[in-house]
């Protein structure tokens, strides 16, 4: 324990040094310029690119490119949409986050459904339900920010399944416009389809570590 | 602040390595069918985007204006991460990084963690330093669990065992995974499975992560992975303890940058739209303890060189590895760093300087084709590089090359001029293969074909279309 103690102020003591002479090295190759001629430099980066790649609709888009990471993708109506999740719920037990609208789950079947469970329960589980952030249609990425609906980051990491819905008003088109709709204070996790690898023989296998069935509804 | 990053014991120079690989007739197989697969399917996922070029352009000032004004975006992501809860460490070098991380885990008091693949940390060599202070580290992606259990060393930035085929794979499992099931076959498919079970009590269980970044946003202190199997999402959330090992370049100005770079990182790596998984985080989340440990290693005296600077922008997508012909032919591991391919002999020599007989060799691992730099999603030049470090090479006494034909060699490389003359002379017998490479590279060349070279060298290219704004 003492030596522990001892060590690790022996660190702190040298990493504060360390951090002095880091910054008096890089401040001697490139010298520090006021703040303003910094901001100057910074907005006079060419940005010339495309805020968005697509003109189509977006939901079409959406649906299409998540299909093509082999996750199951609806479009359904509001009306649709409690039958839709029920279906995709069948026979499994799901975790729910608190704050997801609990229209969502009219038809499915409320033994099956575990309430806000603690992380040590989730992988007893077979899926987690929850809304999304943001989706992005260009790439096929839904954006959690882990707010109400979501769920903490764990709920769709450590069950096999993830069924996301996706409102119409969430999607954008392309990346840049999905950045400028969310808050980098928040938690983020861009997942575009079921986890995979390509790390044998670069053959793409569905799901090694994360959810191996990613199910999409996408709500308009 | 010179840099130590572990020199593979024993390496031989560049062309001792490589001509043992080359001699290696499955290690090439594997090798090209890999880099092969990826080149095709990469050139797709960039055709997609017409934009392109001007993403690259903006990516690659992004990352220029960034360490034109280093010290003041490294003091900004070092106060939005302290505000946000997260604590951050300075390493100059790789044995004071080393020690952070291990007082940081003693702290804890556990004496295991899991990882998630990161070059920084191979740079520096963080899983031996953590066993020799009793720190047992799991390594969590396939392909890095494929390399630690086969006690092997990673050849590829993205695909780690690239040089390794199923068969061999299931092989290692049967050997060193003592849950692996017995009569575990072949298919990629049951090898993951295997992996997945393998690991999951592993990340439940987990009490202390260590992670790599891609990328920080100085204005909001927030960090980014990208990452495909969700190893990386089990690190990054599950254990109470997280440190990241980021090397000081890692760094852009805003979150709106990060636009650029997620265009541009997943389509040139895995040719993919997007990643399977990207995680961001700000500070100490969901009542995690967070350190950032910020490491130089090296990095400073890149910095200080004004050609060779370009190369801090690299965001490890390994393009340039898979387009060289010298890579496919030699693998990664003749390199004898974590750094191989075309970065790799530019990077390494920079951040070691070129003191051993592999680092004073990796600048000559190239034939200035020039593809990597069309490769490149933030247009490094590595030719440019490259020709800058032979030159230092063949003034410094320790160059390894001293008959008569490298004097000769040396004279004409190192005047951009007449090298610009040779590559134009040599490209005039480019449809007369095969040819062995030039220079020192004939010695490992001399039994083998090299790849039929480009009809123009990007150089001839390049002044004939003055940059392709000419057809
Ligand atoms: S040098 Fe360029 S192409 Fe090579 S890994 Fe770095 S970013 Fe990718």
């Amino acid at each position: 324990m003492n030596s522990r103690a001892v060590n690790s102020s022996a660190v702190n003591s040298s990493a504060v040094n360390s951090r002095d002479r880091v910054l008096a090295r890089i401040d001697a190759i490139v010298p520090p310029r006021p703040a303003a001629e910094i901001a100057a430099g910074r907005a006079a980066i060419e940005r010339d690119y495309l805020r968005r790649h697509s003109t189509g609709d977006v939901l079409d888009l959406l649906a299409d490119r998540i299909a093509h990471y082999r996750a199951t993708v609806r479009r359904v109506t509001p009306a649709e949409l409690p039958g839709a999740v029920a279906a995709r719920l069948a026979g499994r037990v799901y975790a729910v986050p608190e704050g997801l609208p609990r229209a969502w789950l009219a038809r499915a079947d409320p033994a099956r459904l575990v309430e806000d469970p603690p992380v040590a329960d989730l992988d007893a589980l077979d899926g987690a339900v929850t809304g999304c952030a943001v989706a992005i249609a260009e790439t096929g990425t839904v954006v959690l920010d882990h707010g109400p609906g979501q769920g903490p980051r764990a709920l769709t990491l450590v069950p096999d399944r993830h069924l996301v819905v996706v409102e119409a008003a969430r999607v954008v088109a392309d990346v840049p416009e999905a950045l400028e709709r969310l808050d980098p204070a928040r938690p983020l996790t861009f997942v575009s389809g079921p986890s995979a690898t390509s790390d044998i023989e670069l053959s793409r296998v569905e799901g090694v570590h994360g959810p191996r069935t990613l199910d999409v509804l996408v709500v308009a | 602040m010179t840099g130590s990053m572990p020199t593979y014991l024993g390496m031989p120079s560049f062309p001792e390595a490589a001509r043992e690989a080359v001699g290696d007739t499955l290690l090439r197989r594997n090798l090209a069918h890999a880099t092969g697969t990826i080149r095709a399917r990469r050139a797709e996922a960039v055709a997609e985007l017409p934009d392109w070029e001007r993403l690259r352009g903006s990516a690659r000032q992004i990352k220029d204006h960034t360490l034109a004004h280093l010290g003041h975006y490294l003091r900004l992501l070092e106060e939005r991460v302290t505000g946000a809860g997260g604590t951050v460490h300075w390493a100059a070098d790789a044995a004071e990084a080393n020690a952070i991380v291990a007082a940081l885990v003693e702290a804890t008091g556990e004496t295991e963690v899991v990882k998630v693949k990161s070059m920084a940390t191979q740079e520096i060599g963080l899983n031996e330093a953590l066993a020799e202070a009793g720190i047992t580290a799991y390594e969590t992606d396939l392909a890095e669990l494929i390399v630690q259990l086969g006690d092997d060393r990673p050849s590829h930035i993205l695909v780690p065992a690239i040089h390794r085929n199923r068969a061999e794979i299931r092989d290692i499992f049967r050997r060193a995974m003592p849950d692996a099931p017995a009569g575990l076959s072949d298919s990629p498919a049951e090898l993951a499975e295997a992996a997945r079970r393998h690991l999951r009590a592993k990340f439940l269980s987990a009490r202390v992560a260590v992670s790599g970044a891609n990328f920080a946003v100085a204005e909001t202190g927030t960090l980014v992975v990208l990452e495909s199997e969700g190893n990386g999402r089990m690190c990054l959330t599950l254990p109470r303890t997280l440190i990241t090992v980021m090397g000081i370049e890692k760094l852009v100005p805003t979150f709106a940058d990060l636009e650029v770079f997620l265009q541009l990182l997943p389509r040139s790596s895995t040719a993919e739209r997007m990643n399977p998984y990207t995680s961001m985080w700000t500070g100490a989340t969901e009542g995690q303890d967070f350190h950032l440990v910020l490491l130089d290693n090296g990095r400073t005296d890149v910095l200080a060189d004004e050609v060779g600077r370009q190369a801090l922008r690299c965001i490890r997508c390994s393009a340039c590895l898979n387009v060289c012909p010298v890579y496919e032919r030699a693998g990664g591991h003749a390199y004898g760093s974590p750094y191989p391919g075309p970065i790799g002999a530019i990077l390494s020599p920079q951040l070691r300087g070129v003191g051993s007989k592999v680092d004073a060799s990796l600048p000559y691992a190239s034939t200035l084709c020039g593809a990597c730099f069309e490769a490149c999603p933030v247009a490094i030049d590595i030719p440019e590089v490259l020709v800058e470090l032979r030159a230092r090479a063949v003034e410094s006494a320790r160059h390894p090359l001293t008959d008569a034909a490298m004097a000769a060699a040396g004279w004409t490389l190192r005047s951009p001029a007449r090298l610009a003359l040779a590559q134009r002379a040599a490209g005039r017998f480019r449809r007369l293969t095969p040819r062995r490479l030039p220079g020192p590279l004939r010695a490992w060349t001399d039994t083998r074909d090299i790849p039929r070279p480009p009809p123009e060298s990007f150089r001839a290219w390049w002044e004939r279309t003055d940059g392709g704004r000419r057809p």
